[in-house]
């Protein structure tokens, strides 16, 4: 046919029949997926007269001094967890992600191996790790701080060791030619490069662990997540908002200084 | 015997001797029998087409690569095919480096930059940046780049400066200890052509003021006539001819290049 472009029905010809199926059964997989656990129109129309009969009940959230005092409180040990947790995270992902970092780890080709078990640290939820820890070392601030570690090094020992193996080779092999050892190349060759981008992973890393610290409390690690199971669990709902609304301030604020932070340090 | 003797060895800077390269991934080798005999004091410029081998015979000399067969005699230390590390830590300490553009650590200052040139040196693990580094390192580094005319901006970024003047840091670097040696690989190459002679002159007459052994590189033949006492012409893995810079005709540079 001289209609379709000897390009075009290349293209359709290159579509095989095994890519075919494979279209054919991902497309059967999503549509039952969603036939089976996506929420059907009568189900909304019958959860909904429960929606808003909760709002109902949350609604004003309550004021009283001394539940707000209490809730300042656990916005303190909150922001302690974060802080706390994404800190020594932070310090720990420095040796780790320079470990994991190839070419330039001091353990050569075992880089790979540091590199597997942050991705094993990243892979399992916060959540998980938060019961396991909630399991060892008891409920409270300790099991949440210990989560955000973990979670930190997952998510800033990728990145910080992606940064380092991004820094210029040029300078680095200069210094390698001049006699300096693995620590002065990393100190003085790499992390110079590699700060701007590994301070960027960092603010993330921080507003990554106010956000998971605060549902923390859920599974019993400590902070203002606690008592918001806590309201739930009593059916007091007016706490609840009181919380939610608490809740969504403070994260608001947390991205709107590290976004400010980010931009000074461009 | 591995090598022939050398006349005096108290005169030789450098001296190979049936010097070969071949690299593990390499299909042929690179050096096949070089044989070269440096004096102090005296600036050797080689030359040859690209590929030829110049890099690999200059990272041989001061042990960064292994060789083949045959043995290297830098500043006195004898060795087959790498250096002991005692070897190796003596030569690092008097010889200087220089590379092509691109070698500084470019947000730091010019000044850490040159305080850079003290890694290695015993102690020197605060030479990292110069703000941790010991204050008469500092000194050095300072008057290492007073040397060079940029003492002025000794606090500025690296990337600030222009490229002939991130050459002239990178001099600073390589004389900031006080080497008997300095070994230039394609120093001027990536620079315009009047900042590319200037970076040559200042090394040229560094070099020749303090008596210091230079041996560079470069592909660009006028730079190797005027700045060198001699030159010598690579080509297949081998030594074309070795002769004192005026002497060199142009026949001989277009057997090296064609
Ligand atoms: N690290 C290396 N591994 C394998 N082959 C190399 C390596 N470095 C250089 N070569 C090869 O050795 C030859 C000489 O290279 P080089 O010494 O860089 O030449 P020049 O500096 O004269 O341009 C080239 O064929 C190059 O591809
Ligand atoms: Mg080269």
């Amino acid at each position: 046919m001289s209609g379709v472009s000897p390009d075009l029905r290349s293209r359709f010809s290159g579509m095989s029949s095994i890519n075919f199926v494979l279209i054919l059964v991902v497309a059967a997989i999503v549509l039952s997926s969603i036939n089976s656990v996506a929420p059907s129109l009568g189900q909304l129309a019958d959860g909904l007269p429960s929606m808003i009969n909760l709002l109902d009940r949350m609604w004003p959230p309550n004021t009283d001094a001394n539940f707000l005092t209490r809730v300042g409180m656990r916005l303190v040990e909150t922001f302690q967890i974060a802080l706390a947790g994404a800190a020594i995270g932070i310090a720990l992902s420095l040796p780790i992600g320079w470990l994991a970092a190839k070419k330039v780890s001091p353990i050569g080709p075992a880089s790979w191996l540091v590199k597997a078990i942050i991705s094993l640290l990243r892979t399992i939820p916060d959540l998980v790790w938060a019961l396991l820890f909630v399991v060892t070392v008891g409920l409270g601030a300790v099991a949440g701080t210990m989560t955000i570690v973990v979670d930190t090094i997952g998510f800033c020992g990728r990145f910080f060791a992606e940064a380092m193996e991004d820094a210029d080779k040029e300078p680095q092999e200069a210094l390698a030619a001049i006699g300096a050892n693995k620590v002065s190349i990393l100190m003085g060759g790499i992390l110079p490069d590699a700060a701007p981008s590994m301070i960027n992973t960092a603010l993330f890393a921080l507003e990554k662990a106010v956000r998971s610290s605060v549902v923390l409390g859920l599974v019993g690690a400590g902070g203002i997540g606690q008592e918001l199971k806590a309201a739930f669990d009593l059916f007091q709902y007016k706490n609840a908002s009181a919380i939610i609304l608490v809740i969504f301030v403070i994260v608001l604020v947390m991205e709107f200084i590290t976004d400010w932070l980010r931009s000074k340090l461009q | 015997m591995l090598h022939t003797p050398l006349a005096d060895t108290k005169d030789v800077a450098i001296a190979t001797s049936a010097l070969k390269k071949q690299y593990k991934n390499g299909q042929f080798p690179v050096l096949k029998g070089v044989n070269l005999t440096i004096r102090h004091g005296e600036r050797v410029a080689l030359i040859g087409s690209n590929g030829s081998g110049k890099s690999t015979l200059l990272k041989c000399l001061i042990g960064l690569h292994a060789v083949n067969e045959g043995s290297v005699q830098t500043l006195g230390e004898t060795f087959g095919s790498m250096p002991t590390a005692a070897q190796r830590a003596q030569l690092r300490k008097q010889t200087g480096f220089v590379f092509q553009k691109h070698c500084l650590v470019k947000r730091h200052s010019v000044l850490s930059n040159v305080v850079h040139g003290m890694l290695g040196l015993p102690g020197s693990w605060r030479a990292f940046t110069q703000a941790t580094a010991p204050s008469r390192w500092r000194a050095k580094a300072m008057s290492a780049l007073e040397d060079v005319n940029l003492a002025d901006r000794a606090r500025s970024r690296a990337d600030a400066l222009s490229g002939g003047q991130q050459q002239r840091v990178a001099i600073a670097r390589a004389i900031v200890r006080g080497p008997r040696l300095i070994i230039a690989d394609e120093p001027a190459a990536s620079l315009d052509p009047v900042s590319g002679s200037e970076v040559m002159q200042l090394f040229s007459e560094f070099a020749q003021a303090r008596g210091i052994t230079l041996l560079f590189t470069s592909h660009d033949m006028d730079h190797a006539a005027a700045y060198s006492d001699r030159i010598v012409a690579l080509k297949n893995g081998q030594i074309l001819f070795d002769k004192a810079s005026r002497e060199v005709s142009d026949q001989d540079l277009r057997d090296t290049f064609q």
